[in-house]
């Protein structure tokens, strides 16, 4: 067993329940023990510094602060957010390099009685550790029900890949360890082209044509390689494409029904792992027929209202609102 | 490569560019630019950009704050890093970005107020509960900015808590008096600056 620090953050806590579930489950399978981070907070996403930049550092300088006063000889803290990895890890990093901040960072800190010494911890993500950690063939030897027949499009997103200072993915627009741990799992995966495109982060509350149409460059590029399932790494990837491909569709007048699923999830049916277990069946983009073609059976969603085909807005063309206030 | 040092302790920047520069953690590169265009050509939302990044570096350079601070520009930055990883003189593109975001609220210039106003949404849940609540979030948004579109998304959260993956309170931290001290040291030192 190896012990890490565990940054959940807020997603993988709700929209990306699923992602949690699924890590949970087969972390003993991998030889992992993990311990959350105690009364850890929001990494603020990409919001937070959009309004101040140095209470954005404070915000990721507590989650360091508690992660070190906790570590105890584990100094490796995991992230499965994209977001919540890069903010942590860029904090670390710019602390690191640039003095004043470090500075200012730990006087704000201090006003809360903590402190913390850059690089004290070291932040990665699970795919890294699992990848260059665990090891490919730690993980083949776990498979027992292989992913045979089941096309996979590797989709890593943004901000685990890059920036990505210290190399740890191979490349920044075209890595290819999400590719080898599909294959690990037998796999066929695709040559996915736009595989470190943007998902449309969170353009699909400010102007969501433009998330639109970025989440529907890689459903085409998806459909188009004749993917079954797509899988990611990040929670607003997930979310964006599974819970807005609808809208998209709408929106373009296509018809695509790319199932998005976490990497998490296909390692636990790998492993032979129950769907249930790995929060499979709460996806949007219904998973059952790709699954189905390596045996598994998607259980049915308890029965629900049927969300109501929508009509085409009946009322009157208005402006958004510009202006502010 | 190594990049200009500005005496940061005593030094007083003097004109837009270097204010641009020194409110950017880490180091902007900002004035290495050359001009090239790689960062247009590789974002994403750069068609729906009132300026590409290269005009902004460009308009900051000729110090038009004004400009720069009403663009949309910065909000529409969806943080790919693709321009920070492919530009040529590693300029660091998504954190002047969030400089210039951070400017536009601080001197009340931004034009269309949504991205603004998602942002300090966002903000004001996790300073009151140190975790972020998107059923609040997504719910204040829609009534505030797009209440026509109230309806798709209502059905969206529906779809979320029927499967689990919403919750209608946020969850707060046990520590929030702590964070909320550390935050507004931060607020203050930052004002100092």
């Amino acid at each position: 067993m190896t012990k890490y620090l565990f940054y959940p953050g807020c997603s993988m806590q709700r929209s990306a329940r699923p992602y949690l579930d699924s890590l949970m489950a087969i972390q003993q399978d991998i030889g992992w023990e993990l311990e959350e981070i105690e009364d850890w907070n929001c990494c603020g996403a990409t919001e937070y510094i959009s309004v101040s930049r140095l209470p954005a550092y404070a915000l990721n300088g507590r989650n360091l602060a508690l992660a070190a006063q906790q570590a105890n000889g584990v100094n490796t803290v995991l992230a499965g957010c994209s977001a919540c990895y890069l903010n942590l890890a860029k904090t670390d990093r710019y602390m690191q390099k640039d003095g004043r901040l470090n500075a200012q960072v730990n006087e704000a800190l201090a006003a809360g009685g903590l402190h913390y010494d850059p690089g004290t911890v070291k932040i990665r993500h699970l795919l890294d550790v699992i990848v260059h950690k665990v090891g490919l063939e730690a993980v083949k030897r776990k498979v027992v029900r292989p992913l045979t027949g089941l096309r996979v499009a590797p989709y890593y997103g943004c901000m685990v890949v890059r920036p990505d200072p210290e190399n740890r993915f191979g490349s920044p627009e075209y890595p290819t360890i999400l590719d080898e741990l599909m294959k690990a799992l037998g796999a066929e995966v695709v040559d996915f082209p736009v595989k470190t495109h943007c998902c449309g982060g969170h353009m699909t509350q400010i102007s969501a044509p433009v998330a639109y149409e970025l989440i529907r460059r890689l459903l085409y590029a998806a459909d188009q390689y004749q993917a079954d399932i797509m899988v990611t790494l990040c929670p607003m990837c997930q979310l964006n494409l599974d819970a807005y491909q609808d809208d998209a569709n709408k929106h373009f007048h296509t018809n695509y029904h790319m199932p998005i699923v976490y990497f998490t999830q296909l390692m636990g049916l790998a492993f032979g792992r129950d769907p249930l277990e790995l929060g499979l069946g709460k996806e949007f983009v219904n998973t059952a027929p790709a699954l189905a073609k390596i045996g598994v059976e998607v259980p049915e969603e308890p029965a629900t209202a049927r969300p109501r085909a929508r009509r085409d807005d009946p009322s009157l063309p208005m402006p958004q609102p510009l202006l502010k206030k | 490569m190594s990049t200009q040092q500005f005496p940061t302790e005593t030094w007083t920047p003097a004109n837009f560019l270097e204010r641009v520069i020194a409110a950017t953690p880490g180091e902007s590169r900002l004035e290495m630019c050359i001009q090239c265009g790689t960062c247009g050509g590789s974002c994403p939302s750069g068609d729906d950009m009132d300026n590409t990044p290269r005009q902004i570096f460009a308009m900051i350079r000729a110090g038009m704050e004004e400009e720069v601070l009403a663009s949309n520009t910065p909000w529409y930055c969806v943080s790919c890093y693709y321009c920070a990883i492919r530009c040529p003189q590693e300029v660091h593109i998504p954190d002047i970005m969030y400089t210039l975001k951070n400017m536009a609220i601080a001197q009340d210039r931004y034009v269309d107020s949504v991205a603004p106003d998602w942002s300090q949404t966002f903000v004001d849940y996790v300073e009151n509960y140190g975790r972020s609540f998107e059923f609040g979030l997504a719910t204040r948004h829609f009534l505030r900015h797009r209440p026509s579109g109230l309806r798709d998304t209502a059905q969206m959260g529906l779809g979320l808590l029927t499967k689990g993956r919403m919750d209608l309170s946020p969850q707060k931290i046990e520590q929030m008096p702590q964070l909320q001290a550390i935050l507004n040291r931060a607020k203050e030192v930052e004002a100092t600056l």
